[in-house]
């Protein structure tokens, strides 16, 4: 039987104890709100879960995330009103469409880098906001393409449906937590394996990874497809969240803040990706709901943690903040030893 | 065997391959010349990098050129680079292991093959240690246990001790020597070392503006005289 490494154990507890508490430790004390805002939170941790993986394993910038998630939602909703597929396999279908539409984005990838490829790929966030905008999304007519004769939004707009035992907002948390993990899996799964390794060949050196025999097209393709999976499943958990999706609730510049959340969370690190989800969601509904704090603050804030996290810990908060808690530890652990030290010796010396 | 015929590479107007035609018989084989000789276009053409604007390259009797550029590592040939190109992020043995997975070598043997690779080279350190953390002597020792790992046939090998101290110059020399008879592949060894090249290399080439000026034994072709006027610029012994 292969020898498990601590550090694995130790890790497979954490995450373990984690998805736990989020599956059980919140929905107990976090209000109707905060459930919501913690099933946003999840599903923008996939989001960013795909720009890490774009990014922090293979070194193309691709600024079309949120339109990956809004095409995921697109056809999550469509789905739901044209079939009456069981809700995993209508996750299925949004993922796997979406993964199609990734990797037609990701070809410019396999000619252009850098600056190139995250205005290209800004621009396709763009293009689909103008699309979305054009065809009244989501509009509720029936079928697929169906449009209603009233325009976008009605009151008869059907609700996007959930799983029939995830209905209430607490049990779709739970239901989308666990969706999160799997794709969680699913990435580290590639990451650790022959996949995580090709791509890292890549972001060191393509001329490098092309000697070594790696198929730079079709690992290129690769990370796109799974990126875009991961983000299409999100895309459809997000409809059936929300409901009745909006196209307002998709801009262009959210892939932009989706960029440097994901980067003040760390891009090297899926830990990074959920930190991601945090600031992402979590930190402006704290701002608007919770301290009425005008949510365009949070573009400033956002800003300047992004310098700070690149000038001092280029490998976000996900890689500083266990390293501060250790150091901080360490301190806190040397002040008590002295002061120990120091009662024991007053001790001694007193008649 | 690798047989180079005619070989011709044209970058708008400059040619940094005329013409050559040259053998690598076996064993351990130096290329060597000036800068700007045309000894890494050279590497280029076999790796895939760069397309010839003629002649042939047959190694052990295929046709290289016709192979596809990542078909050729699955083939058997590997290369180091000029500069370090060993993976920062990834541990020592996944370094190893990702040439491996590209290989025509058994997943089977992957664990033993690439711990022994590394041991090859003598690095005396956790085969989980992190290849940033290493230091310069280090990471060109993972270079070479990834240049040797899964059945290689070609070896090149691009200034592989460019910037080590002497002692760990020697080190390397040793290690390369070994290739040959260890994994049965032949090396063709760039470097501006000739202590290196003499010690290591049966039979040398030597480019000179894109042109063979000279190849055969080691010790012959460093007293040639083209040889040593295209290096120094004199007829001075090398």
């Amino acid at each position: 039987m292969p020898r498990v490494e601590q550090g694995t154990v130790v890790r497979g507890v954490v995450i373990v104890g984690l998805v736990a508490a989020a599956l059980f430790g919140v929905p107990q004390i976090a209000g109707a709100d905060w459930i919501t805002t913690s099933t946003s939170i999840a599903i923008y941790a996939v989001a960013a879960l795909g720009f890490g993986i774009l990014y922090g394993r293979v070194g193309m910038i691709s600024l079309g995330q949120i339109a990956l998630l809004t095409i995921g939602c697109w056809v999550g909703t469509r789905l739901s009103y044209a079939t009456s597929l069981p809700f995993p396999l209508l996750l299925l279908a949004s993922g796997g469409i979406t993964c199609a539409i990734g990797v037609l984005v990701g070809l410019p990838a396999l000619r252009l880098s850098g600056l190139y490829l995250a205005l290209i790929t800004l621009m396709f966030a763009g293009a689909t906001t103008i699309v979305l905008s054009v065809n009244d999304f989501p509009n509720g007519g029936g079928g697929f393409t169906g449009r209603s004769a009233t325009g976008a939004l009605t009151t008869s707009t059907p609700p996007v449906r959930r799983p029939s035992w995830a209905i209430a907002d607490v049990a779709y948390y739970r239901y989308t937590v666990i969706v999160c993990a799997i794709l969680f899996l699913l990435a580290l799964l590639h990451v650790a394996g022959k996949p995580g390794r090709a791509w890292a060949s890549i972001r060191e050196s393509e001329p490098a990874a092309l000697a070594a025999g790696v198929n730079i097209t079709l690992y290129k393709l690769w990370a796109f497809a799974l990126a875009s999976f991961v983000t299409g499943v999100a895309g459809c958990l997000l409809a059936a969240q929300v409901g009745v999706p909006r196209a307002i609730t998709f801009q262009t510049q959210d892939s932009l803040t989706l960029a440097a959340t994901a980067l003040i969370g760390g891009i090297y690190s899926l830990w990074g990706a959920i930190v991601a989800g945090i600031f992402q969601q979590g930190i402006p509904f704290l701002f608007q709901a919770q301290w009425g704090i005008n949510p365009n603050f949070i573009l400033i804030i956002f800003g300047a943690g992004l310098l700070q996290v690149l000038l001092t810990a280029p490998g976000g908060l996900a890689d500083q903040l266990p390293k501060d808690l250790t150091r901080l530890g360490r301190l806190f652990f040397n002040l008590v030893v002295s002061r120990l030290r120091e009662q024991a010796a007053a001790e001694k010396k007193a008649p | 065997m690798i047989e180079v015929q005619d070989l011709t590479v044209r970058f708008a107007g400059v040619t940094p391959l005329d013409d050559v035609s040259v053998t690598f018989p076996g064993g351990t084989c130096g290329l060597i010349g000036p800068n700007g000789a045309g000894k890494t276009t050279f590497f280029n053409v076999l790796s895939g990098f760069v397309r010839p604007a003629r002649g042939a390259i047959r190694g052990f009797g295929e046709d290289l050129l016709a192979m596809a550029d990542f078909r050729r590592a699955r083939w058997g040939l590997r290369r180091t680079f000029q500069t370090e190109q060993a993976i920062e992020k990834l541990s020592v043995f996944d370094n190893v292991a990702m040439i491996h997975e590209h290989s025509a070598a058994k997943r089977a043997t992957r664990q033993a093959d690439v711990l022994d690779a590394i041991e090859f080279v003598g690095l005396d350190i956790s085969p989980k240690a992190k290849v940033g953390g290493l230091g310069a002597g280090e990471r060109r020792l993972v270079e070479l246990a990834r240049a040797v790992v899964g059945k290689p046939r070609v070896v090149l090998l691009d200034e592989p001790a460019a910037g080590l101290p002497q002692a760990e110059t020697e080190q390397m020399g040793a290690v390369i020597q070994k290739i040959p008879e260890k994994f049965g592949a032949l090396v063709i060894l760039v470097d501006h070392d000739m202590g290196l090249v003499s010690d290591c290399c049966e039979t040398t080439a030597v480019l000179d503006f894109g042109k063979l000026i000279a190849s055969g034994p080691t010790a012959e072709v460093l007293r040639n005289e083209h040889v040593m006027r295209a290096y120094l610029g004199t007829e001075e012994e090398l």
